[in-house]
């Protein structure tokens, strides 16, 4: 019920993020959503794509290094106050957030979100208890 | 201009007088070290070399040398000379075992070394009269110890401010009227710099003079530190392994530093073949304690490259002098007065679970060092986390600080992404242009 998200570690310079996502085009691979995390020294873009397995074998082979990690992918209404809403029942089941981001879909009106906690069935029970949808790497596929 | 020496009789003795009694100290001292230090004892047998074989300083050549790695073979003991009951002191440089060295002291030692920073406060113009503000490290470390040594000997008020927290520094500078200023050519500048920020003008502070040493430093650094504090900057030599600062030290003419040839004989050899060259040829300096006690090392190679001349100096000394280090044998940078070797940081790297991919950045940002290291990431380490990787890189630093002494900046880079030349890896990267 988890998805993938691909991790990546990119020098911190010009267009170092260019020849990452040239290799996924070039490869018909779709990238759903992405953020990325930089400090002075690096930048770590995180990606979740439609074929995670041969994105990661790709980029492995072009000399980059990957971490694939489990992460929550969770459905949010897109109306004001349902993010809030879903990150309060992370808060009120004390499930520590490391990072976040937001993506839409291209055809439903509803905006995804993906977390990065450290227990993720804890996290995807207390959401679902909660009424909030999660999606698996089936949905990604399809969005 | 008047001289003023603290031991006129040994700073302006003749050549021959000099030879002379350099010739009746090594006669002595290598049959100290003969019967006292086994290990040494075995390098003359191997050398077929008996104690009767040296009548005078002109047989030194026939010595086995000392290298860094003998000091790392008889760590701690192995040189000794003398019981431990008769020394009363250790220095110490950073690094750990194998790379340390801690060199044992007995009063007399410690004695003849003060004797060498005075000699290097009076030629910098000090005298009784004036206050003398010792900013070196204090501790294992040689330079607060030696010139603080040196300062009692001259009569100078000391003030033992160690290095670091540069406001007192400032007050006690300015309430003490603080004449005489020891510490690195970088902490003075700093020190300057600082003044200057605070609306100092050159002639608002009360020093005159100040000894500078521990690490490289320019004729341009001299000349900025001179602008800005209003003083002469005197420039001084020494390794823990001879006994600290004091070795060798400026005079007025500041063309060279004399070396306190009584107690430490200059050579400077061809680093390949070892063979002895003439005056004023560029080689390795090698250096001959002639009367320590305890730590009394023949022959070690310091892996400086130097010259050494006997032309007439106008300060009236007749002591050889010897340019300052043009470079080095071996690949030891001196970093903030820390002398660095690249393997220490390797060592660091296979012990925290790293590969040994790494760069060692130096800069120097205003008089002062920078060290950065740079280190691939590796596929075991990497995770999606920034926390995660910004604590590794904290957890590198502080695992390099505990084993240089000195706090690098560490970056954690992408694979494969340190600079190559002819497929090995560039180590270190010095941008500074000391030499």
């Amino acid at each position: 019920m988890s998805i993938k998200q691909l991790t990546v570690f990119v020098e911190n310079k010009q267009g170092a993020v260019i020849p990452i996502t040239d290799i996924l085009s070039e490869n018909n691979i779709n990238i759903r959503a992405l953020s990325i995390a930089e400090t002075q020294d690096f930048g770590i873009l995180r990606l979740i794509v439609n074929d995670v397995v041969a994105a990661e074998k790709l980029l492995t082979e072009a000399g980059y290094l990957i971490k694939v990690t489990d992460v929550v992918g969770v459905k949010i209404g897109d109306a004001p106050g349902k993010l809030t809403e879903a990150l309060k029942i992370l808060s009120e089941n004390k499930i520590n957030l490391e990072y976040l981001y937001a993506f839409m879909a291209r055809t439903e009106r509803h905006a995804y979100v993906v977390l990065r906690v450290e227990d993720n069935d804890l996290a995807k029970r207390a959401l679902t208890t909660s009424g909030f949808h999660i999606i698996t790497e089936a949905d990604v596929d399809k969005l | 201009m008047s001289q003023n020496y603290y031991q006129k009789e040994i700073e302006t003795m003749s050549k021959e007088e000099m030879k002379k009694l350099q010739s009746e100290k090594i006669v002595k001292q290598v049959k100290h070290v003969y019967e006292n230090v086994p290990y040494y004892k075995n390098l003359m047998d191997e050398k077929g070399v008996k104690p009767e074989d040296i009548k005078g300083i002109d047989d030194l050549h026939k010595l086995p040398f000392l290298s860094k790695a003998d000091l790392r073979d008889a760590y701690p003991y192995g040189l000794l000379a003398k019981p431990l009951e008769d020394c009363v002191r250790i220095h110490s440089t950073s690094g750990t075992t194998g790379r340390r060295v801690v060199a044992f002291y007995t009063q007399h030692d410690v004695d003849l070394w003060e004797d060498c920073c005075a000699r290097a406060i009076v030629a910098a113009g000090g005298t009784k009269k004036d206050v003398c503000q010792v900013a070196y490290g204090y501790g294992l470390f040689t330079g607060g110890a030696g010139l603080h040594g040196g300062s009692h000997k001259v009569g100078c008020l000391t003030l033992p401010m160690s290095s670091g927290n540069t406001d007192r520094q400032i007050q006690f500078m300015e309430d003490l009227q603080a004449t005489i200023l020891c510490c690195t050519p970088s902490y003075a500048a700093y020190i300057g710099e600082s003044l200057k920020e605070q609306g100092y003008k050159p002639e608002d502070i009360p020093l005159k003079a100040g000894i500078f040493g521990a690490e490289p430093w320019t004729e341009e650094m001299r000349r900025g530190i001179e602008e800005t504090l209003g003083i002469k900057a005197y420039d001084i030599y020494g390794l823990t392994e001879t006994s600290g600062p004091g070795v060798a030290f400026e005079c007025s003419e500041q063309t060279g530093m004399h070396v306190n040839e009584d107690h430490f004989y200059a050579e400077i050899i061809d680093p390949d073949t070892g063979e002895v060259l003439p005056e004023g040829s560029k080689g390795e300096l090698v250096f001959t304690s002639l009367d320590k006690e305890a730590f009394p090392l023949l022959r070690y190679r310091t892996r400086d490259i130097c010259v050494l001349s006997r032309e007439k100096c106008s300060c009236g000394r007749t002591l050889v002098k010897m340019a300052k280090p043009m470079g080095r044998t071996d690949d030891m940078l001196i970093i903030r007065g820390v002398n660095v070797f690249p393997s220490q940081i390797e060592t660091v790297l296979l012990k925290e679970g790293y590969e040994p991919n790494y760069q060692i950045v130096v800069d120097r940002v205003n008089n002062n060092d920078t060290f950065e290291v740079n280190v691939e990431m590796t596929p075991e380490k990497f995770t999606d986390k920034v926390s995660d990787i910004l604590a590794m890189e904290k957890a590198l630093a502080n695992a390099m600080k505990i084993m240089l002494g000195i706090n690098p900046q560490v970056h954690l880079v992408a694979p494969k992404s340190i600079a190559r030349s002819e497929g090995k890896a560039v180590r270190v990267v010095d941008k500074r242009k000391l030499i």
